[in-house]
Protein backbone atom coordinates (compact mmCIF):
# COMPACT_ATOMS: atom_id res chain seq x y z
CA UNK A 1 0.00 0.00 0.00
CA UNK A 2 2.98 2.19 -0.53
CA UNK A 3 1.19 3.83 -3.45
CA UNK A 4 -1.76 4.92 -1.31
CA UNK A 5 0.47 6.17 1.49
CA UNK A 6 2.83 8.08 -0.78
CA UNK A 7 -0.05 9.52 -2.79
CA UNK A 8 -1.56 10.79 0.44
CA UNK A 9 1.73 12.41 1.54
CA UNK A 10 2.01 14.18 -1.80
CA UNK A 11 -1.63 15.29 -1.86
CA UNK A 12 -1.14 16.78 1.60
CA UNK A 13 1.96 18.64 0.39
CA UNK A 14 0.05 20.21 -2.50
CA UNK A 15 -3.01 20.97 -0.41
CA UNK A 16 -1.01 22.60 2.40
CA UNK A 17 0.79 24.76 -0.15
CA UNK A 18 -2.50 25.85 -1.73
CA UNK A 19 -3.99 26.64 1.67
CA UNK A 20 -1.23 29.19 2.10
CA UNK A 21 -2.45 31.12 -0.97
CA UNK A 22 -5.31 33.35 0.19
CA UNK A 23 -6.07 34.53 -3.36
CA UNK A 24 -6.29 30.97 -4.59
CA UNK A 25 -8.75 30.09 -1.81
CA UNK A 26 -10.93 33.10 -2.54
CA UNK A 27 -10.94 32.38 -6.27
CA UNK A 28 -11.69 28.73 -5.69
CA UNK A 29 -14.77 29.68 -3.65
CA UNK A 30 -16.00 32.61 -5.70
CA UNK A 31 -15.46 31.42 -9.25
CA UNK A 32 -18.07 28.62 -9.27
CA UNK A 33 -20.60 31.02 -7.72
CA UNK A 34 -19.90 33.48 -10.49
CA UNK A 35 -20.61 30.82 -13.13
CA UNK A 36 -23.82 29.80 -11.44
CA UNK A 37 -25.13 33.31 -10.91
CA UNK A 38 -24.00 34.83 -14.24
CA UNK A 39 -25.21 32.01 -16.46
CA UNK A 40 -28.29 31.54 -14.32
CA UNK A 41 -29.28 35.17 -14.81
CA UNK A 42 -28.22 35.52 -18.43
CA UNK A 43 -30.20 32.52 -19.71
CA UNK A 44 -33.05 32.69 -17.20
CA UNK A 45 -35.77 32.92 -19.86
CA UNK A 46 -34.39 30.21 -22.10
CA UNK A 47 -36.62 27.56 -20.46
CA UNK A 48 -39.52 29.02 -22.47
CA UNK A 49 -38.09 27.12 -25.43
CA UNK A 50 -39.15 23.93 -23.70
CA UNK A 51 -37.34 20.62 -23.29
CA UNK A 52 -35.65 21.59 -20.02
CA UNK A 53 -37.80 19.38 -17.83
CA UNK A 54 -38.30 22.27 -15.43
CA UNK A 55 -39.33 25.89 -15.58
CA UNK A 56 -36.47 26.87 -13.27
CA UNK A 57 -33.34 27.42 -15.35
CA UNK A 58 -31.14 27.56 -12.22
CA UNK A 59 -32.36 24.07 -11.28
CA UNK A 60 -31.44 22.85 -14.76
CA UNK A 61 -28.09 24.62 -14.62
CA UNK A 62 -26.75 23.96 -11.08
CA UNK A 63 -25.73 20.28 -11.44
CA UNK A 64 -24.14 21.03 -14.82
CA UNK A 65 -22.12 23.90 -13.35
CA UNK A 66 -20.64 21.45 -10.85
CA UNK A 67 -19.47 19.29 -13.75
CA UNK A 68 -18.31 22.24 -15.85
CA UNK A 69 -16.31 23.57 -12.95
CA UNK A 70 -14.65 20.20 -12.45
CA UNK A 71 -13.82 20.12 -16.14
CA UNK A 72 -12.30 23.61 -16.24
CA UNK A 73 -10.24 22.93 -13.12
CA UNK A 74 -8.90 19.74 -14.66
CA UNK A 75 -7.63 21.38 -17.83
CA UNK A 76 -5.22 23.43 -15.67
CA UNK A 77 -4.13 20.64 -13.34
CA UNK A 78 -0.94 19.99 -15.36
CA UNK A 79 0.42 23.42 -14.44
CA UNK A 80 1.31 22.19 -10.98
CA UNK A 81 3.21 19.23 -12.50
CA UNK A 82 5.14 21.57 -14.78
CA UNK A 83 6.05 23.65 -11.76
CA UNK A 84 7.33 20.58 -9.92
CA UNK A 85 9.30 19.48 -12.99
CA UNK A 86 10.83 22.92 -13.38
CA UNK A 87 11.83 23.16 -9.74
CA UNK A 88 13.26 19.62 -9.97
CA UNK A 89 10.97 18.50 -7.14
CA UNK A 90 10.14 15.45 -9.25
CA UNK A 91 13.80 14.57 -9.73
CA UNK A 92 14.37 14.73 -6.01
CA UNK A 93 11.55 12.24 -5.47
CA UNK A 94 12.97 10.00 -8.19
CA UNK A 95 16.22 9.58 -6.27
CA UNK A 96 14.23 8.25 -3.29
CA UNK A 97 12.07 5.12 -2.95
CA UNK A 98 8.98 7.34 -3.48
CA UNK A 99 6.29 5.56 -5.49
CA UNK A 100 6.49 6.73 -9.12
CA UNK A 101 2.78 6.26 -9.68
CA UNK A 102 2.03 8.43 -6.64
CA UNK A 103 3.86 11.38 -8.14
CA UNK A 104 1.30 11.48 -10.97
CA UNK A 105 -1.69 10.14 -9.07
CA UNK A 106 -1.36 12.73 -6.31
CA UNK A 107 -1.79 15.51 -8.88
CA UNK A 108 -5.02 13.96 -10.16
CA UNK A 109 -6.35 13.28 -6.65
CA UNK A 110 -5.56 16.84 -5.53
CA UNK A 111 -7.38 18.16 -8.58
CA UNK A 112 -10.42 15.96 -7.93
CA UNK A 113 -10.56 16.94 -4.25
CA UNK A 114 -10.56 20.60 -5.22
CA UNK A 115 -13.42 19.88 -7.61
CA UNK A 116 -15.32 18.15 -4.79
CA UNK A 117 -14.94 21.10 -2.42
CA UNK A 118 -16.13 23.46 -5.15
CA UNK A 119 -19.05 21.14 -5.91
CA UNK A 120 -20.24 21.42 -2.32
CA UNK A 121 -19.99 25.22 -2.48
CA UNK A 122 -21.94 25.36 -5.74
CA UNK A 123 -24.65 23.09 -4.38
CA UNK A 124 -24.97 25.16 -1.22
CA UNK A 125 -25.35 28.35 -3.24
CA UNK A 126 -27.86 26.59 -5.49
CA UNK A 127 -29.80 25.51 -2.42
CA UNK A 128 -29.90 29.12 -1.27
CA UNK A 129 -31.17 30.12 -4.72
CA UNK A 130 -34.07 27.72 -4.35
CA UNK A 131 -32.76 24.67 -6.23
CA UNK A 132 -34.14 21.42 -4.80
CA UNK A 133 -32.46 18.11 -5.59
CA UNK A 134 -35.24 15.60 -6.07
CA UNK A 135 -33.31 12.53 -4.96
CA UNK A 136 -31.98 14.18 -1.80
CA UNK A 137 -28.68 13.19 -0.17
CA UNK A 138 -27.88 10.46 -2.70
CA UNK A 139 -28.39 13.05 -5.42
CA UNK A 140 -25.84 15.34 -3.80
CA UNK A 141 -23.33 12.49 -3.78
CA UNK A 142 -23.99 11.62 -7.43
CA UNK A 143 -23.46 15.24 -8.50
CA UNK A 144 -20.23 15.55 -6.53
CA UNK A 145 -18.96 12.22 -7.88
CA UNK A 146 -19.84 13.26 -11.44
CA UNK A 147 -17.85 16.48 -10.97
CA UNK A 148 -14.89 14.57 -9.54
CA UNK A 149 -14.90 11.95 -12.30
CA UNK A 150 -15.03 14.48 -15.12
CA UNK A 151 -12.25 16.30 -13.34
CA UNK A 152 -10.09 13.17 -12.95
CA UNK A 153 -10.62 12.08 -16.54
CA UNK A 154 -9.43 15.42 -17.92
CA UNK A 155 -6.76 15.87 -15.23
CA UNK A 156 -5.21 12.65 -16.54
CA UNK A 157 -5.03 14.21 -20.01
CA UNK A 158 -3.67 17.45 -18.60
CA UNK A 159 -0.96 15.60 -16.65
CA UNK A 160 0.02 13.59 -19.72
CA UNK A 161 0.36 16.75 -21.79
CA UNK A 162 2.33 18.44 -19.01
CA UNK A 163 4.74 15.50 -18.84
CA UNK A 164 5.14 15.20 -22.60
CA UNK A 165 5.58 18.90 -23.41
CA UNK A 166 6.87 20.30 -20.07
CA UNK A 167 5.90 23.78 -21.25
CA UNK A 168 3.41 26.15 -19.67
CA UNK A 169 2.63 27.83 -22.99
CA UNK A 170 1.53 24.52 -24.51
CA UNK A 171 -0.62 23.76 -21.47
CA UNK A 172 -2.37 27.11 -21.72
CA UNK A 173 -2.98 26.66 -25.44
CA UNK A 174 -4.46 23.19 -25.00
CA UNK A 175 -6.64 24.25 -22.06
CA UNK A 176 -8.03 27.17 -24.05
CA UNK A 177 -8.50 25.06 -27.14
CA UNK A 178 -10.59 22.33 -25.53
CA UNK A 179 -12.31 24.36 -22.79
CA UNK A 180 -15.12 26.30 -24.43
CA UNK A 181 -15.78 23.96 -27.39
CA UNK A 182 -16.40 20.98 -25.10
CA UNK A 183 -18.60 23.18 -22.93
CA UNK A 184 -20.77 24.27 -25.88
CA UNK A 185 -20.87 20.75 -27.29
CA UNK A 186 -22.62 19.65 -24.11
CA UNK A 187 -26.03 20.17 -22.57
CA UNK A 188 -24.53 22.23 -19.75
CA UNK A 189 -26.48 25.36 -20.65
CA UNK A 190 -28.98 24.20 -23.28
CA UNK A 191 -31.57 21.45 -23.42
CA UNK A 192 -30.69 18.72 -25.92
CA UNK A 193 -33.84 19.15 -28.01
CA UNK A 194 -32.98 22.79 -28.73
CA UNK A 195 -29.57 21.98 -30.18
CA UNK A 196 -28.82 21.50 -33.89
CA UNK A 197 -28.88 17.85 -34.84
CA UNK A 198 -25.16 17.47 -35.39
CA UNK A 199 -24.49 18.93 -31.96
CA UNK A 200 -26.98 16.57 -30.38
CA UNK A 201 -24.94 13.72 -31.87
CA UNK A 202 -21.58 15.07 -30.70
CA UNK A 203 -22.76 15.44 -27.09
CA UNK A 204 -22.95 11.64 -26.96
CA UNK A 205 -19.16 11.48 -27.39
CA UNK A 206 -18.35 14.33 -25.05
CA UNK A 207 -17.24 13.14 -21.59
CA UNK A 208 -18.25 16.51 -20.14
CA UNK A 209 -21.79 15.76 -21.21
CA UNK A 210 -21.68 12.28 -19.65
CA UNK A 211 -21.09 14.01 -16.33
CA UNK A 212 -23.78 16.61 -16.98
CA UNK A 213 -26.36 13.94 -17.83
CA UNK A 214 -25.58 11.89 -14.72
CA UNK A 215 -25.65 14.94 -12.46
CA UNK A 216 -28.83 16.42 -13.92
CA UNK A 217 -30.65 13.11 -13.85
CA UNK A 218 -30.79 13.12 -10.04
CA UNK A 219 -32.06 16.68 -9.73
CA UNK A 220 -35.34 16.42 -11.57
CA UNK A 221 -38.22 14.00 -10.90
CA UNK A 222 -38.30 10.77 -12.90
CA UNK A 223 -34.68 9.86 -12.28
CA UNK A 224 -33.39 6.95 -14.38
CA UNK A 225 -30.72 5.27 -12.26
CA UNK A 226 -29.60 3.33 -15.31
CA UNK A 227 -28.68 6.59 -17.07
CA UNK A 228 -26.83 7.75 -13.97
CA UNK A 229 -24.98 4.48 -13.56
CA UNK A 230 -23.89 4.06 -17.17
CA UNK A 231 -22.60 7.59 -17.50
CA UNK A 232 -20.66 7.41 -14.25
CA UNK A 233 -19.24 4.05 -15.29
CA UNK A 234 -18.15 5.46 -18.65
CA UNK A 235 -16.42 8.31 -16.84
CA UNK A 236 -14.72 5.89 -14.49
CA UNK A 237 -13.44 3.87 -17.44
CA UNK A 238 -12.21 7.02 -19.16
CA UNK A 239 -10.46 8.12 -15.97
CA UNK A 240 -8.67 4.77 -15.84
CA UNK A 241 -7.52 5.23 -19.45
CA UNK A 242 -6.31 8.82 -19.07
CA UNK A 243 -4.58 8.04 -15.76
CA UNK A 244 -2.79 5.17 -17.47
CA UNK A 245 -1.77 7.58 -20.23
CA UNK A 246 -0.45 10.03 -17.63
CA UNK A 247 1.60 7.35 -15.87
CA UNK A 248 3.02 6.08 -19.14
CA UNK A 249 3.95 9.67 -20.02
CA UNK A 250 5.70 9.81 -16.70
CA UNK A 251 7.79 6.76 -17.62
CA UNK A 252 8.60 8.45 -20.91
CA UNK A 253 9.75 11.52 -19.00
CA UNK A 254 11.94 9.32 -16.78
CA UNK A 255 13.56 7.74 -19.82
CA UNK A 256 14.40 11.19 -21.17
CA UNK A 257 16.51 12.00 -18.08
CA UNK B 1 35.13 -1.65 1.86
CA UNK B 2 34.15 -0.05 -1.43
CA UNK B 3 31.23 2.37 -1.16
CA UNK B 4 31.04 3.31 -4.83
CA UNK B 5 32.40 1.33 -7.73
CA UNK B 6 32.11 2.72 -11.24
CA UNK B 7 33.33 0.89 -14.29
CA UNK B 8 33.43 2.15 -17.85
CA UNK B 9 30.18 4.17 -17.80
CA UNK B 10 29.08 5.54 -21.15
CA UNK B 11 26.14 7.80 -21.90
CA UNK B 12 25.25 9.69 -25.03
CA UNK B 13 22.69 12.50 -25.32
CA UNK B 14 22.04 13.09 -29.00
CA UNK B 15 25.35 14.21 -30.46
CA UNK B 16 27.05 14.67 -27.12
CA UNK B 17 29.03 11.85 -25.57
CA UNK B 18 28.44 12.93 -21.97
CA UNK B 19 30.24 9.94 -20.45
CA UNK B 20 32.98 8.25 -22.40
CA UNK B 21 34.16 5.43 -20.17
CA UNK B 22 34.16 6.79 -16.61
CA UNK B 23 35.74 4.51 -14.00
CA UNK B 24 36.69 5.11 -10.37
CA UNK B 25 36.19 3.68 -6.91
CA UNK B 26 35.41 5.31 -3.57
CA UNK B 27 36.22 3.65 -0.25
CA UNK B 28 33.83 3.75 2.69
CA UNK B 29 34.26 6.86 4.83
CA UNK B 30 36.05 8.85 2.14
CA UNK B 31 35.18 12.30 0.90
CA UNK B 32 35.76 11.85 -2.80
CA UNK B 33 35.74 14.72 -5.27
CA UNK B 34 34.89 14.69 -8.94
CA UNK B 35 36.62 17.77 -10.26
CA UNK B 36 36.16 19.18 -13.71
CA UNK B 37 34.81 22.08 -15.71
CA UNK B 38 31.13 22.47 -16.58
CA UNK B 39 30.04 19.88 -19.09
CA UNK B 40 32.82 17.41 -18.24
CA UNK B 41 30.33 14.72 -17.21
CA UNK B 42 30.39 15.04 -13.41
CA UNK B 43 26.67 15.60 -12.94
CA UNK B 44 25.77 12.90 -15.44
CA UNK B 45 27.94 10.46 -13.49
CA UNK B 46 26.16 11.37 -10.27
CA UNK B 47 22.74 11.07 -11.94
CA UNK B 48 23.60 7.55 -13.04
CA UNK B 49 24.77 6.66 -9.52
CA UNK B 50 21.57 7.95 -7.85
CA UNK B 51 19.40 5.99 -10.36
CA UNK B 52 17.95 9.07 -12.08
CA UNK B 53 19.56 8.30 -15.41
CA UNK B 54 20.42 5.02 -17.05
CA UNK B 55 23.86 4.69 -18.60
CA UNK B 56 24.08 3.27 -22.11
CA UNK B 57 26.74 0.82 -20.97
CA UNK B 58 29.09 0.11 -18.10
CA UNK B 59 28.34 -0.86 -14.52
CA UNK B 60 28.11 0.96 -11.22
CA UNK B 61 27.40 -0.10 -7.66
CA UNK B 62 26.62 2.07 -4.65
CA UNK B 63 26.78 0.67 -1.10
CA UNK B 64 27.09 -2.77 -2.65
CA UNK B 65 23.96 -2.48 -4.82
CA UNK B 66 23.93 -2.40 -8.60
CA UNK B 67 22.39 0.89 -9.77
CA UNK B 68 20.57 -0.80 -12.63
CA UNK B 69 19.25 -4.00 -11.04
CA UNK B 70 18.80 -2.98 -7.40
CA UNK B 71 17.45 0.53 -7.75
CA UNK B 72 15.30 0.59 -4.65
CA UNK B 73 18.12 -0.70 -2.45
CA UNK B 74 20.36 2.03 -3.86
CA UNK B 75 17.72 4.70 -3.26
CA UNK B 76 17.35 3.65 0.39
CA UNK B 77 21.06 3.83 1.07
CA UNK B 78 21.87 7.15 -0.57
CA UNK B 79 21.22 10.80 0.05
CA UNK B 80 21.21 13.00 -3.04
CA UNK B 81 21.67 16.75 -2.95
CA UNK B 82 21.12 17.83 -6.55
CA UNK B 83 22.66 20.85 -8.16
CA UNK B 84 19.22 22.42 -8.67
CA UNK B 85 18.04 21.83 -5.14
CA UNK B 86 14.61 20.33 -5.82
CA UNK B 87 13.02 21.53 -2.59
CA UNK B 88 9.41 22.62 -2.77
CA UNK B 89 9.87 26.37 -2.41
CA UNK B 90 6.21 26.85 -1.51
CA UNK B 91 6.52 24.59 1.51
CA UNK B 92 8.31 25.27 4.79
CA UNK B 93 11.75 23.87 5.54
CA UNK B 94 10.33 21.47 8.07
CA UNK B 95 7.56 20.24 5.75
CA UNK B 96 10.12 19.50 3.05
CA UNK B 97 12.27 17.61 5.49
CA UNK B 98 9.36 15.61 6.92
CA UNK B 99 8.06 14.64 3.49
CA UNK B 100 11.51 13.50 2.45
CA UNK B 101 11.64 11.33 5.58
CA UNK B 102 8.18 9.91 4.93
CA UNK B 103 8.93 8.77 1.39
CA UNK B 104 12.06 7.16 2.83
CA UNK B 105 9.77 5.14 5.10
CA UNK B 106 10.19 7.06 8.35
CA UNK B 107 7.32 8.15 10.56
CA UNK B 108 6.12 9.25 13.97
CA UNK B 109 8.42 10.26 16.75
CA UNK B 110 11.55 8.91 15.10
CA UNK B 111 11.00 11.19 12.13
CA UNK B 112 10.10 14.21 14.26
CA UNK B 113 13.20 13.83 16.38
CA UNK B 114 15.41 13.27 13.36
CA UNK B 115 14.01 16.41 11.71
CA UNK B 116 14.68 18.48 14.84
CA UNK B 117 18.18 17.08 15.12
CA UNK B 118 19.03 17.84 11.49
CA UNK B 119 17.54 21.34 11.47
CA UNK B 120 19.73 22.02 14.48
CA UNK B 121 22.77 20.35 12.92
CA UNK B 122 22.67 22.38 9.71
CA UNK B 123 21.74 25.55 11.60
CA UNK B 124 18.31 26.44 10.20
CA UNK B 125 16.16 25.46 13.20
CA UNK B 126 14.97 29.05 13.61
CA UNK B 127 13.77 29.24 10.00
CA UNK B 128 12.21 25.76 9.88
CA UNK B 129 8.64 27.12 9.95
CA UNK B 130 9.19 29.57 7.13
CA UNK B 131 8.44 29.09 3.44
CA UNK B 132 11.62 28.09 1.59
CA UNK B 133 11.04 30.91 -0.89
CA UNK B 134 12.14 33.33 1.83
CA UNK B 135 15.46 31.51 2.46
CA UNK B 136 18.86 32.80 1.38
CA UNK B 137 20.93 30.67 -1.01
CA UNK B 138 23.04 29.35 1.85
CA UNK B 139 20.02 28.42 3.98
CA UNK B 140 18.42 26.64 1.06
CA UNK B 141 21.60 24.63 0.54
CA UNK B 142 21.62 23.67 4.21
CA UNK B 143 18.05 22.46 3.92
CA UNK B 144 19.00 20.50 0.78
CA UNK B 145 21.73 18.76 2.72
CA UNK B 146 19.46 18.06 5.70
CA UNK B 147 16.96 16.47 3.28
CA UNK B 148 19.70 14.32 1.83
CA UNK B 149 20.62 13.11 5.32
CA UNK B 150 17.20 12.57 6.89
CA UNK B 151 17.11 8.76 6.55
CA UNK B 152 20.73 8.31 7.69
CA UNK B 153 22.12 7.26 4.31
CA UNK B 154 25.49 5.56 4.02
CA UNK B 155 26.53 7.50 0.95
CA UNK B 156 25.82 11.16 0.29
CA UNK B 157 26.03 12.71 -3.17
CA UNK B 158 26.62 16.45 -3.27
CA UNK B 159 26.35 17.84 -6.77
CA UNK B 160 28.07 21.23 -6.87
CA UNK B 161 27.28 21.97 -3.21
CA UNK B 162 28.54 25.55 -3.24
CA UNK B 163 27.63 26.78 -6.73
CA UNK B 164 25.72 30.03 -6.49
CA UNK B 165 26.88 30.78 -2.96
CA UNK B 166 28.89 33.89 -2.11
CA UNK B 167 32.51 33.25 -1.02
CA UNK B 168 31.70 33.57 2.66
CA UNK B 169 28.83 31.12 2.51
CA UNK B 170 31.03 28.80 0.46
CA UNK B 171 33.70 28.62 3.14
CA UNK B 172 31.01 28.08 5.77
CA UNK B 173 29.62 25.23 3.66
CA UNK B 174 33.04 23.60 3.45
CA UNK B 175 33.26 23.50 7.23
CA UNK B 176 29.74 22.16 7.34
CA UNK B 177 30.43 19.32 4.93
CA UNK B 178 33.61 18.27 6.73
CA UNK B 179 31.76 18.31 10.03
CA UNK B 180 28.82 16.32 8.68
CA UNK B 181 31.08 13.72 7.11
CA UNK B 182 32.47 13.10 10.58
CA UNK B 183 29.27 13.44 12.60
CA UNK B 184 27.28 11.08 10.38
CA UNK B 185 30.23 8.82 9.41
CA UNK B 186 29.36 9.15 5.76
CA UNK B 187 30.94 8.40 2.48
CA UNK B 188 30.61 11.56 0.41
CA UNK B 189 30.92 11.98 -3.31
CA UNK B 190 30.96 15.61 -4.30
CA UNK B 191 31.32 17.24 -7.66
CA UNK B 192 32.80 20.65 -8.04
CA UNK B 193 34.30 22.95 -10.60
CA UNK B 194 36.12 24.88 -7.90
CA UNK B 195 39.68 23.69 -7.63
CA UNK B 196 40.11 25.05 -4.11
CA UNK B 197 36.95 23.29 -3.05
CA UNK B 198 38.30 19.92 -4.13
CA UNK B 199 41.59 20.75 -2.45
CA UNK B 200 39.85 21.72 0.80
CA UNK B 201 37.31 18.96 1.07
CA UNK B 202 38.31 15.84 -0.77
CA UNK B 203 40.50 13.11 0.67
CA UNK B 204 40.83 11.84 -2.84
CA UNK B 205 39.70 13.10 -6.19
CA UNK B 206 39.30 12.24 -9.80
CA UNK B 207 39.76 14.85 -12.47
CA UNK B 208 37.04 14.50 -15.07
CA UNK B 209 37.49 15.87 -18.53
CA UNK B 210 35.38 15.27 -21.63
CA UNK B 211 33.48 12.32 -20.21
CA UNK B 212 36.38 10.42 -18.71
CA UNK B 213 38.60 10.37 -15.65
CA UNK B 214 41.93 11.93 -16.57
CA UNK B 215 43.64 11.09 -13.29
CA UNK B 216 42.78 9.94 -9.76
CA UNK B 217 44.60 10.43 -6.45
CA UNK B 218 44.88 12.51 -3.27
CA UNK B 219 45.36 16.24 -3.87
CA UNK B 220 48.87 15.96 -2.39
CA UNK B 221 49.78 13.00 -4.60
CA UNK B 222 48.55 14.72 -7.70
CA UNK B 223 50.49 17.86 -6.94
CA UNK B 224 53.62 15.85 -6.10
CA UNK B 225 53.46 14.16 -9.48
CA UNK B 226 54.07 17.51 -11.14
CA UNK B 227 57.57 17.83 -9.62
CA UNK B 228 58.56 21.41 -9.22
CA UNK B 229 57.03 24.85 -9.48
CA UNK B 230 55.19 26.24 -12.45
CA UNK B 231 56.85 29.14 -14.23
CA UNK B 232 54.58 31.10 -16.59
CA UNK B 233 56.49 33.29 -19.04
CA UNK B 234 54.33 35.60 -21.09
CA UNK B 235 56.09 36.78 -24.26
CA UNK B 236 55.73 40.22 -25.78
CA UNK B 237 55.97 39.27 -29.45
CA UNK B 238 55.54 35.49 -29.68
CA UNK B 239 58.62 33.41 -30.62
CA UNK B 240 57.17 30.64 -28.47
CA UNK B 241 59.26 27.83 -29.90
CA UNK B 242 62.53 29.67 -29.56
CA UNK B 243 61.64 30.61 -26.02
CA UNK B 244 60.93 26.98 -25.17
CA UNK B 245 64.34 25.98 -26.47
CA UNK B 246 66.01 28.71 -24.43
CA UNK B 247 64.17 27.68 -21.25
CA UNK B 248 65.32 24.09 -21.67
CA UNK B 249 68.95 25.23 -21.68
CA UNK B 250 68.61 26.80 -18.21
CA UNK B 251 66.98 23.80 -16.51
CA UNK B 252 63.31 24.70 -16.88
CA UNK B 253 61.18 21.98 -18.52
CA UNK B 254 58.69 23.52 -20.97
CA UNK B 255 55.30 21.80 -20.70
CA UNK B 256 52.58 23.79 -22.38
CA UNK B 257 51.72 26.91 -24.28
CA UNK B 258 48.74 29.00 -23.22
CA UNK B 259 46.92 31.47 -25.45
CA UNK B 260 49.73 31.22 -28.02
CA UNK B 261 52.01 33.57 -26.10
CA UNK B 262 52.64 32.09 -22.68
CA UNK B 263 55.12 29.30 -22.08
CA UNK B 264 54.52 27.16 -19.01
CA UNK B 265 57.59 25.36 -17.69
CA UNK B 266 58.47 23.36 -14.59
CA UNK B 267 61.52 24.21 -12.51
CA UNK B 268 62.67 22.51 -9.32
CA UNK B 269 63.06 25.85 -7.59
CA UNK B 270 61.06 28.44 -9.49
CA UNK B 271 62.32 31.44 -7.52
CA UNK B 272 65.91 30.71 -8.38
CA UNK B 273 65.19 29.82 -11.97
CA UNK B 274 63.61 33.16 -12.87
CA UNK B 275 66.77 35.33 -13.10
CA UNK B 276 68.46 32.70 -15.28
CA UNK B 277 65.40 32.43 -17.50
CA UNK B 278 65.12 36.18 -17.93
CA UNK B 279 68.77 36.72 -18.79
CA UNK B 280 68.80 33.78 -21.22
CA UNK B 281 65.69 35.12 -23.03
CA UNK B 282 67.16 38.64 -23.01
CA UNK B 283 70.37 37.27 -24.55
CA UNK B 284 68.31 35.83 -27.40
CA UNK B 285 66.44 39.09 -27.89
CA UNK B 286 63.05 37.67 -26.86
CA UNK B 287 60.94 40.28 -25.07
CA UNK B 288 59.12 39.17 -21.91
CA UNK B 289 55.82 40.75 -20.82
CA UNK B 290 55.49 39.00 -17.46
CA UNK B 291 56.78 36.11 -15.41
CA UNK B 292 55.10 34.34 -12.57
CA UNK B 293 56.04 31.43 -10.35
CA UNK B 294 53.56 29.28 -8.49
CA UNK B 295 53.71 26.29 -6.21
CA UNK B 296 51.94 23.31 -7.78
CA UNK B 297 48.19 23.80 -7.51
CA UNK B 298 45.26 21.78 -8.73
CA UNK B 299 45.08 24.26 -11.59
CA UNK B 300 48.44 22.97 -12.70
CA UNK B 301 47.34 19.40 -12.11
CA UNK B 302 44.37 19.97 -14.36
CA UNK B 303 46.50 21.58 -17.02
CA UNK B 304 49.11 18.85 -16.76
CA UNK B 305 46.76 15.89 -17.03
CA UNK B 306 44.22 17.20 -19.51
CA UNK B 307 46.40 19.56 -21.55
CA UNK B 308 43.82 22.31 -21.13
CA UNK B 309 43.59 25.43 -19.02
CA UNK B 310 40.97 25.03 -16.35
CA UNK B 311 39.47 28.50 -16.24
CA UNK B 312 39.24 28.85 -20.03
CA UNK B 313 37.65 25.44 -20.26
CA UNK B 314 35.17 26.16 -17.49
CA UNK B 315 34.03 29.42 -19.05
CA UNK B 316 33.73 27.77 -22.43
CA UNK B 317 31.71 24.89 -21.02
Amino acid sequence: MTVVRHTWFMVVRQAVNLMREPIWIVMMIIQPMVWLILYGQLFKNVTRLGGFGTGSYITFLAPAIVVMNGFFGATWSGMSMINDLEHKVVERFLATPASRVSIVLSQIVRSALTAAIQAVIILLVALALGVRIHTGAIGWIVIIVAGMLVNSAFAGISQAIALLTRREATMIAVANFIGLPLLFLSTTMMALSNMPHWMQVTTKFNPVDWGVRAAREVVLPGTSWGTVGWHLLALLALTAVTTAWATSSFRQYQRSL
Amino acid sequence: MTAIEVSDLRKRYGDVQALDGVSFAVQEGEVFGLLGPNGAGKSTTVRVLVTLTKADSGTAAVAGHDVRREQSAVRKSIGYVPQDSGVDVFGTGRENLMLQGRVQGMSGRALNERADELLELVGIADAAGRIVKTYSGGMRRRLDIAMGLVHRPRVLFLDEPTTGLDPEARVAMWHEVSRLAEAESLTILLTTHYLEEADQLANRLAIVSQGRVAVEGTPTELKARLQGDAVHVELENGHVERAQAVLATVGARPEQVLNGNTVVARADDGGRAVPAILSALDGEGIAVASVSVSRPSLDDVYLHFTGRDFSTEDRGG
